[in-house]
């Protein structure tokens, strides 16, 4: 199961070896999934995390090891142009001008002729690595800014955080455009585009929480023992307020998952032929009325994956917070 | 006596907030020997906290030490020096940051803090965190720090230790947390703990167990301390010598058995007279009238005359510096009130004026219920 690179794994990984009459330790991860599967919506959005991520990893060994190998020997290669080109079909069991679908191409073809079904399970890669990427960027990114911002304040906090409002203040698809205007229109300035983008947010959020951990004892005791401040901010700070962060990342990949396919739909982010799903909505467009099944595939994954890493998150903040008792 | 092992001399510590500058240490000196246990008594708000964390020059914004001179073992750990341009400025022997951290913090000093619950980080485990503290401080390969680490989980009494390192704060009670605490700053084998009101937080069985304890360990491994504590029956029972604060001042210094059987300065004896007694009903208890007033803005003269039973007009106007009163040939005991002879103030001839302790003022008296 994948819902993001956790580092909280080793932090607060409830030692449970102690003894059956302990009361249950209400920290780590073991106590936060027990949580997660207590709430039927969270766990929907953990079954649909896990599957998409799976289909991810699956495309991305057959693509990154075996160039599409796989694909080609059981089905489509999702790049290439088809010998006999059959286009526009709709799904298996329908039919539209262009004919009857066929089980060869259970969700039909696209205008070139290429299976959706294989295009879309490829694109799953694309989204699924955007999302991660980016909210990677934005999550290491915003917690050191936020964390130094708030342990040291005065001028250094100021100075931080007008940089990072300054780039909120600007519209961040604007941003995202003009960043991967001046870099090169390609999938990897799409991912830190939106990654630089997302900063601001873990920043902030990081920044709230770490004020008012600075002054709490264990801080001023480690202080007290020597212990250097980057220590302090790396072991000490930074774990004790990875909670509500956790959360934001997890919408966060959502979201960036969204951009990124709204990126590719304009024409930025990935190029054809690279099989992502912004890219295949964006051809569709042309072909809404003939074959609206064409369109309707690459939408929906979209919407599956962006709802299903959202209710995880709802689903974590509920199980990380103390207050809300279940 | 030989070299005190710490001076603090003439400490000065502010805090510039918007309100105005608030003293928060006034000019404190004091001295700590090998092998003694001192403590540091006041009120709440008296300073106690704000001159420990001076000592390790742990003092956040907007607070600042702005004058004195701290020497521990030879080395100046706080001094300054007038510029070349008549500004002061850090000595050039003062240790920098980055010296303090490596050489003093938890190596040489350390610190056990007032609450056990909130002193441990919550999402490491107790091992974690003492070996972090002597991997630091003694520079042992982490297995090593390990094996210390529960060695000295065994010496503070805690049951069971192996078991106990791999598990978190939450899961110990807050007597077990103190024990953690003292291991802590024993396990670096610093030559001075300072102990910030360490028991305050625990009951007094367990502040008993404690107190016997540190004792043992004091004089095993002969650290000296600072005890700082608001609780007299806690000097009576671990401290060799007393200072007691008043509004970021050392209003009284003395052994502590001269404190108890001679006291001097009429705060001490107020602190004393307000001790709960088992002999004594609750109605008859003694509190010091009123509330201590703002650091920001002390009162004139001696700062303790608002509160002071014995105080006369000469109070309101000299400000004593504490001077040694014992006689010749007897330990050192200082205090600073002018109804001493040796100030010379004409205090016998002033006439006594009304305080909230003269039943003068019922002010502040209302106000006493909700000030810690």
């Amino acid at each position: 199961m994948a819902t993001e690179p956790d580092p909280q794994t080793d932090t607060t990984a409830d030692g449970s070896e102690s003894g059956a009459g302990e009361v249950e330790a209400r920290v780590g991860l073991r106590y936060t999934l027990k949580q997660v599967k207590r709430d039927t919506t969270a766990l929907m959005g953990i079954y649909t995390v896990g599957f998409v991520t799976l289909i991810a990893v699956l495309a991305a060994i057959d693509y990154y090891l075996l160039d599409y190998a796989v694909a080609e020997m059981f089905w489509y290669s999702p790049v290439q142009d088809p010998d006999e080109v059959q286009r526009l079909l709709p799904p298996v069991g329908m039919e539209n001008q262009f004919g009857a679908g066929v089980i060869e191409h259970p969700m039909g073809t696209d205008h070139r002729g290429r299976d959706i079904f294989v295009r879309l399970f490829y694109g799953t890669r694309i989204a699924i690595t955007v999302g991660f990427m980016a909210t990677g960027i934005g999550l290491v990114g915003g917690t050191l800014i936020g964390a130094v911002s708030g342990y040291y304040g005065g001028w250094i906090d100021d100075v931080l955080q007008r940089i990072t409002e300054t780039v909120y203040a600007i519209p961040f698809l604007v941003l995202v455009i003009a960043f991967m205007t001046a870099f090169g229109r390609d999938l990897t300035f799409a991912m830190i585009g939106v990654g630089i983008t997302s900063i601001p947010v873990f920043n902030r959020l990081i920044r709230s929480r770490v004020v008012s951990i600075r002054e709490e004892d264990y801080i001023e005791a480690a202080r007290a023992a020597g212990v250097k401040d980057r220590n302090i901010i790396l072991r000490h700070i930074i774990p004790n307020s990875f909670a509500p962060v956790l959360v934001q990342a997890t919408l966060q990949i959502g979201v960036s998952i969204l951009i990124v396919a709204g990126l590719s739909f304009l024409g930025f982010g990935a190029q054809p032929p690279t099989p992502s799903w912004g890219q295949m909505l964006s051809a569709s467009r042309n072909y809404m009325l003939p074959a609206p099944t064409f369109s309707l595939w690459p939408g929906m994954a979209i919407l599956v994956t962006v709802i299903g890493f959202n209710i995880l998150g709802d689903g974590l903040q509920d199980a990380l917070d103390p207050r809300i008792n279940n | 006596m030989s070299e005190p092992l710490l001076s603090v001399d003439n400490l000065k510590t502010q805090f510039f907030t918007e309100d105005g500058t608030v003293r928060a240490v006034d000019g404190i000196s004091f001295d700590v020997y090998e092998g003694e246990i001192v403590g540091l008594v006041g009120e709440s708000g008296a300073g106690k906290s704000v001159a420990t964390s001076s000592l390790l020059r742990l003092v956040d914004s907007p607070g600042e030490i702005v004058g004195g001179e701290i020497t521990f073992k030879g080395e100046t750990l706080f001094g300054l020096e007038e510029g070349s341009d008549g500004e002061l400025r850090p000595r050039d022997e003062m240790l920098s940051e980055a010296e303090m951290r490596e050489q003093i913090r938890g190596r040489e000093i350390a610190i056990i803090f007032q609450d056990p619950m909130e002193s441990l980080n919550p999402v490491f485990t107790v091992g974690g965190q003492l070996r972090e503290f002597i991997e630091i401080n003694r520079d042992l390969s982490a297995e090593e720090a390990k094996e210390e680490a529960i060695e000295m989980l065994r010496e503070v009494g805690i049951p069971a230790p192996k078991s106990r390192y791999d598990e978190y704060p939450h899961q110990f009670s807050g007597g077990m947390r103190q024990r953690v605490l003292i291991a802590m700053a024993l396990a670096c084998q610093p030559d001075l703990i300072i102990a910030d009101e360490p028991t305050t937080a625990l009951d007094v069985t367990v502040e008993g167990q404690i107190l016997e304890m540190v004792t043992d360990l004091q004089e095993k491994y002969d650290t000296s301390f600072i005890w700082v504590t608001h609780d007299m029956s806690v000097v009576a029972e671990i401290c060799d010598r007393v200072n007691v604060m008043y509004l970021g001042e050392i209003i009284e210094h003395s052994e502590v058995d001269n404190l108890f059987y001679d006291t001097k300065h009429p705060y001490t004896q107020a602190l004393l007279d307000s001790m709960p007694r088992p002999d004594e009903t609750v109605h008859e208890l003694n509190p010091i009238k009123g509330v201590m007033p703002e650091a920001i803005n002390p009162p004139s003269g001696c700062r303790f005359h608002s509160r002071c039973p014995d105080a006369r007009e000469v109070c309101r106007e000299v400000h004593p510096e504490a001077r040694n009163l014992a006689a010749d040939g007897e330990p050192k005991h200082s205090a600073a009130c002018v109804k001493y002879d040796a100030f010379e103030v004409g205090y016998d001839e002033s006439r006594p004026i009304e305080t909230e302790a003269t039943g003068g003022f019922s002010a502040g008296l209302t106000e006493t219920e909700g000030e810690e």
